[in-house]
């Protein structure tokens, strides 16, 4: 009786197909990447059903950390120069013009005014400086006028002047109640009361009247 | 096949015993240190992208008035007041009276929609105002969650105040008797 032979495999067998798909996922993460901004904080932003895209021009965003220091950030590089000079010369805080290239440069900003020449004296290379960022103590404004932070507002409209600026509030999921209400409070000595809360996407839960009213939409066809 | 013969017949090379065969090179290349890197910058992509949008939701707040003839008045019908407190739990109350008996009550958010979408039925639509108190114990989390309740529900008139002090006692001694420290 003839044995059943065993077909022998060869040992190294076919990679193309996989390696092929292996580069078609990195051709789509390398053109579906966006790279996350560098922030010194860490926050955690809530969900919501909100669909609005969130304007990344024209912002003025404050974010708050879960222990309620409250940062500063504006994305226009030329504002933030508007912006720290204004606030140079009606404060008097005598920052140098190498002080202020580190505020423009600086993404997110969060120290009361009377250290700011300190922190932006750093070296910007040192990796200390990256330390210190990190560890600002957060702009004041823990009273119901606003504190400092009121201040940094109204210089920013200033620096807008005119133009339409977009008001972010960014905050962490554990942030307590408070914190959040004395930046509001901030905003309102300066009459601004239309903000946008950075949240994170979310379906609206099924069943619900704004779940049936976004069904209804796509049935109805896109206005 | 695919391979390039520079040198050529053209040459005039002699074949012979003297003549050394050039040495035939696969065609196979080893594909490994490419895949290899291939591998290494999927890894780094997927680290370090961010694939969900952060989205914007509106808030709009209330001017403050001065004068109380000015200000928005509520029909006792239609208020419904949420309260936010410690660990996550919501109280709230129908009216102007949150000490009414039987009318302070408790809930989580998961029930409180249901009380809501009551609410919404039960009322006039015009009348319906809900007021959101949050206290100095909620965290952004809670606000942003019953912000959005509102939202999900196609509340059309809400507001965010300040909380009473006769309303912090309650919620305060409701925390206390549940044992919420």
């Amino acid at each position: 009786m003839p044995s059943v032979k065993i077909k022998k495999h060869s040992p190294d067998n076919d990679m193309t197909p996989f390696v092929d798909v292996a580069f078609l996922i990195l051709s789509f993460f390398m053109l579906a990447t966006k790279f996350k901004p560098e922030e010194p904080i860490e926050v955690t932003t809530p969900n919501s059903v909100s669909s609005q895209i969130l304007p990344e021009k024209d912002a003025f965003m404050v974010s708050i950390d879960k222990e309620g220091r409250v940062f500063i950030s504006m994305d226009n590089p030329q504002s933030r120069q508007v912006l720290i000079q204004n606030v140079n010369q009606s404060r008097g805080l005598g920052l140098g013009p190498a002080e202020i290239k580190n505020f423009v440069n600086s993404p997110t900003v969060g120290v009361p005014l009377s250290k700011l020449k300190g922190l932006l004296s750093l070296d910007q290379e040192d990796d200390a400086t990256d330390k210190a960022f990190k560890e600002q103590e957060g702009i004041p404004c823990a009273d119901s006028t606003g504190g400092e932070l009121s201040y940094w507002v109204r210089e920013a409209l200033v620096a807008y002047s005119g133009r339409k600026l977009n008001l972010l509030i960014k905050s962490d999921n554990n942030t307590k109640y408070p914190a959040f209400k004395y930046v509001l409070s901030a905003f309102k000595v300066n009459d601004q009361n239309k903000f946008l809360l950075v949240t994170s996407p979310e379906d609206a839960p099924i069943g619900t009247s704004l779940y049936e009213t976004r069904q209804k939409q796509i049935m109805g066809g896109d206005k | 096949m695919a391979s390039i013969d520079s040198g050529g017949d053209g040459g005039g090379h002699k074949k012979g015993p003297g003549v050394k065969k050039a040495k035939k090179l696969s065609t196979k290349v080893d594909m490994t240190p490419m895949v290899d890197l291939g591998f290494l910058l999927i890894t780094f992509f997927i680290f370090t992208t961010t694939m969900s949008q952060p989205t914007a939701m509106n808030l709009f707040m209330p001017k403050d008035v001065d004068k109380p003839e000015e200000q928005n008045k509520v029909k006792e019908s239609g208020a419904f007041t949420i309260m936010l407190g410690k660990d996550d739990v919501i109280y709230f109350y129908e009216g102007m009276d949150p000490a009414a008996p039987g009318n302070f009550r408790t809930a989580t958010f998961k029930t409180i929609r249901d009380e809501i979408i009551r609410k919404k039925k039960s009322t006039n639509p015009d009348d319906l105002v809900m007021i959101i108190k949050p206290t100095q114990d909620a965290t952004y989390k809670n606000t942003v969650d019953i912000l959005d309740e509102m939202t999900i529900n196609e509340i059309k008139r809400y507001a965010m105040v300040d909380i009473s002090s006769v309303e912090y006692q309650l919620v305060k001694i409701t925390e206390a008797a549940a044992g919420i420290k």
